[in-house]
């Protein structure tokens, strides 16, 4: 019988900790993460709808067939009812999956629309770099025998190459709004993770593997990007910002960059 | 009692005595490490007397965190969840609920149990070793696993006592997979046809047939692992790595190959470790509520489904790996397809008590209990299982918080409920049940509060195996979350120590149990347990006072 009840206000509890959204997500930066907030609240009023359903009768079966004395009833099962409900259930799992997946292929799959910002992302125990094509527009070519961090040179950016020499490298990762953007996702060690809570994107950074990530930012701002894969024992301490800036400001600071030298 | 029996009641009990052990070594880990994450900068002297190393002076280093994670779930995952119910109550209760007179191979499970011990012996080694345990977590991902000392401390000797474990570990529960299915499939007794065999028969079968096919692939696993760290070879290890400014000789391997390798596995694992507990939890249900199973053939078939869809959806832990977006598509698919066979589980157990005569026996509430988390573990499901949510929920604490409400608490449920059921079967003595009342109460209330507040964290985006959030400046304001799941974990904690008194009390002084205390049905209630305990001379007869003109040797 206490169990009935506690088995409500747990459920009762659970549920008004989501509606009343005190500890949720931030505010989206862009479509796709406007889309995922969409879905999301959609899946979770169905969730929360079954949640409730479930727990509800759990509990009032404690306590409505609890020993009073009675005859418990012989039912060894109902195979109308099983079909019933397994049908009911494979057709909102599996509708969810199809919904949830439109949203999966438009962040890997849509390959429309050029991407005129290409940055190339670094991960290494346990900091950021990110580079950037100077006014030439391309990347310098690079090599592992060149890498010297305490040279300024986590790349390993080829001093031969006259393509690298205006390469913009960069602690923080900064974007124009309102224009997409692809990284190249390359780790340099281990496995890393980049995550931006704002844009409801996380992708593995696999080393041997240039993984590509494209998004379009249109709130400026400042966002952290916290690694979320463990990379070893600094992995809490690998953090970087995303910075949404202006397109002018950008390419402002994209020259200015540019100037300093390397 | 002989220590290396083959008797497979003593076989039982050693299992469930190692679970025991690595049970309460994984909650302490756990308290030290939920201390450690609300009071990141704390001075604690005995840290540094247990860890000179990793926690010198008393504060405890990110690497020691990192390495109790890892140890923590290594031990809960395979010590307990893949030992307790399977290894524990599987090869106590099984042969008596089949009528057979023993395993099919004795000398095998003897061995399994060993080898199993071993194994644990192999893993906590790893705290002795030079640079502590490893630090990757139970999953451990290459390259961060392969590459040796240089990776981090703990990545040494530590990693390979970690893979030396999982390797013995992966042959005992082979060992014990084949014992499983032989004795399941040849030593029933007259008339247990396969349609008669209760519920948990059918999880320790359909268990074992996974756990014959996932740890052939975690020991192949571990052994390439392992060459890749000691003999040179390259399978998941990329050329080109620069570790510390070395580069490493190495070229030609994939750190994702692991990932699909350790998953193939890992999936699976999850039903190894609760299937057992639906069969348990189903006839729990049936005795308490004095109804039949409802749907006897539908949960049979729903635990085959769940088994063999558990085979094809390991890329749902690798949606945001790197691996094809277009295979994220076919594995979010049968993943929630898979939570179909679940939720007719669910359902037939609301059937089950529906129209019952429910006695609310300590066994029985754990048994709800279950239900109930396992809808809450298995609803949040639902979402992880689409690659879009996962975008953001991935490697956070939703995750953290889903795997342990529906793997790990319905497992520990589902075993509490066993020892309440089993325990007048295994020691011919009744335990409290006021204590057990509470004991449940404190639980049940408790892993609400530990493991919900996790949830909320994984959204405001939390990434989990953090030895603390203090640089992320989005937490700032979840410290009173972080602090709630630690206070409930210490009084959950503290919880545990009520079933672990009144076990050991009831198992020396408990009231003595009669041969069938539940009016239960099935054959391991038919016969008087083993453990009589002589309370009397061997003449007791016209004793004044006394009902009847005997006393039996066993009566108190």
């Amino acid at each position: 019988m206490g169990l009935a009840i506690l088995v409500w206000i747990l459920t009762v509890g659970v549920i008004s900790l989501c509606v009343g959204g005190v500890w949720w997500f931030p505010a989206p930066i862009s479509q796709h993460a406007f889309n995922f907030d969409t879905h999301f609240s959609r899946m979770l009023w169905v969730a929360g709808a079954i949640f409730l359903l479930a727990q509800g009768l759990l509990g009032y079966a404690i306590l409505r067939f609890r020993d009073q004395g009675h005859p418990a009833t012989h039912n060894e099962g109902n195979a109308r009812l099983e079909v019933v409900w397994t049908m009911v259930t494979a057709v909102v799992f599996i509708g969810f999956a199809l919904i949830g997946n439109k949203i999966w292929a438009s962040v890997h799959m849509d390959k429309s629309g050029d991407a005129t910002i290409k940055i190339e992302v670094l991960a290494k125990q346990f900091s950021w770099n990110f580079r950037y094509p100077g006014p030439d527009g391309k990347l310098g070519r690079t090599d592992v025998k060149f890498i010297r961090d305490s040279a300024g040179n986590p790349f390993g950016i080829d001093a031969q190459d006259p393509a690298g020499r205006d390469d913009v490298i960069s602690s923080a990762i900064r974007v124009p709004r309102g224009i997409l953007v692809e990284l190249t996702l390359r780790s340099r060690d281990v496995i890393h993770n980049f995550f931006v809570r704002e844009l409801r994107l996380k992708q593995d950074i696999v080393p041997g593997m240039a993984i590509p990530l494209r998004f379009r930012a249109d709130k400026e701002g400042t966002y952290e990007v916290p690694c979320s894969e463990l990379c070893g024992l600094g992995h809490h301490q690998m953090r970087t910002t995303l910075i949404v800036m202006s397109a002018e400001d950008f390419q402002i600071w994209l020259k200015d960059e540019d100037r300093k030298p390397r | 009692m002989k220590i290396f029996s083959t008797d497979h009641k003593v076989i039982g009990k050693q299992y469930l005595t190692l679970a025991f052990f690595s049970v309460a070594l994984g909650i302490v880990l756990s308290l030290i490490m939920r201390f450690h994450l609300i009071r990141p900068d704390a001075k604690i002297s005995w840290f540094a007397t247990l860890w000179p190393v990793g926690a010198t002076g008393g504060i405890m280093t990110p690497e020691l965190y990192l390495s109790l994670m890892s140890i923590h779930g290594t031990l809960m995952v395979f010590f307990v969840l893949s030992t307790a119910p399977q290894g524990g109550f599987g090869n106590y209760f099984l042969p008596l609920q089949i009528g057979a007179p023993k395993m099919a191979f004795p000398v095998l499970s003897m061995l399994s149990f060993w080898t199993t011990f071993l194994a644990l012996m192999a893993l906590l080694a790893s705290f002795a070793v030079e640079g502590g345990a490893p630090l990757s977590g139970w999953t451990a991902y290459p390259p961060l696993s392969a590459l040796g000392q240089v990776a981090g401390p703990g990545q040494g000797l530590g990693m390979d006592c970690w893979i030396v474990s999982i390797a013995l570990f992966s042959i005992a529960s082979l060992m014990g997979a084949i014992n499983f299915i032989t004795t399941i499939l040849d030593m029933r007794t007259e008339g247990m046809n396969l349609m008669r065999m209760p519920l948990t028969c059918w999880g320790w079968f359909v268990t074992a047939i996974i756990s014959l096919l996932a740890f052939g692939v975690l020991l192949a696993a571990g052994i390439l692992l392992f060459m890749d760290r000691n003999l040179g070879t390259s399978f998941f290890i990329p050329a080109g790595l620069v570790v510390s400014d070395q580069l490493q000789n190495h070229s030609g391997g994939s750190p994702i190959l692991w990932q699909h390798l350790f998953w193939f596995f890992g999936h699976p694992e999850v039903y190894i470790a609760i299937l057992p507990g639906m069969g348990i939890v189903s006839t729990v249900l049936s005795v308490f509520a004095r109804k039949p199973v409802f749907g006897y053939r539908a949960m049979v078939y729903a635990m085959f489904s769940i088994a063999i869809l558990g085979f094809f959806v390991w890329g749902h832990h690798m949606f945001i790996s790197g691996m094809s977006p277009y295979s994220s598509i076919a594995f979010s698919l049968i993943t929630l397809a898979v939570g179909v066979p679940s939720a007719i589980k669910t359902f037939n157990w609301l059937g089950t008590i529906w129209g019952g005569k429910i006695r609310f026996t300590t066994s029985m509430l754990f048994a709800l209990g279950f239900v109930s988390v396992f809808v809450s573990g298995g609803l949040t499901g639902l979402f992880l299982g689409q690659p879009a949510i996962d975008l953001y929920f991935h490697d956070t604490y939703f995750v953290v918080g889903h795997f342990h409400m529906i793997m790990g608490v319905a497992a520990i449920f589902a075993i509490f409920s066993a020892m309440y059921f089993w325990f007048p079967k295994m020691y011919g003595r009744m335990m409290n049940d006021n204590l057990g009342q509470v004991h449940f109460y404190l639980t049940f209330i408790g892993v609400y509060a530990i493991f919900i507040p996790m949830h909320f964290l994984g959204i405001l985006g939390a990434p989990r195996r953090y030895a603390d959030f203090k640089e992320l400046e989005f937490l700032a304001k979840s410290g009173i979350l972080q602090r709630i799941t630690t206070y409930s974990a210490y009084c959950t904690a503290a919880a545990q120590l009520l079933f672990f008194g009144s076990y050991f009390y009831a198992k020396w002084r408990g009231p003595l149990a009669t041969i069938n205390p539940w009016d239960a049905t099935t054959l391991e209630w038919t016969e008087p347990s083993e453990s009589n305990v002589v309370n009397h001379a061997p003449d007791v007869y016209s004793l004044p006072g006394e009902e009847k003109d005997f006393v039996m040797q066993s009566d108190q």
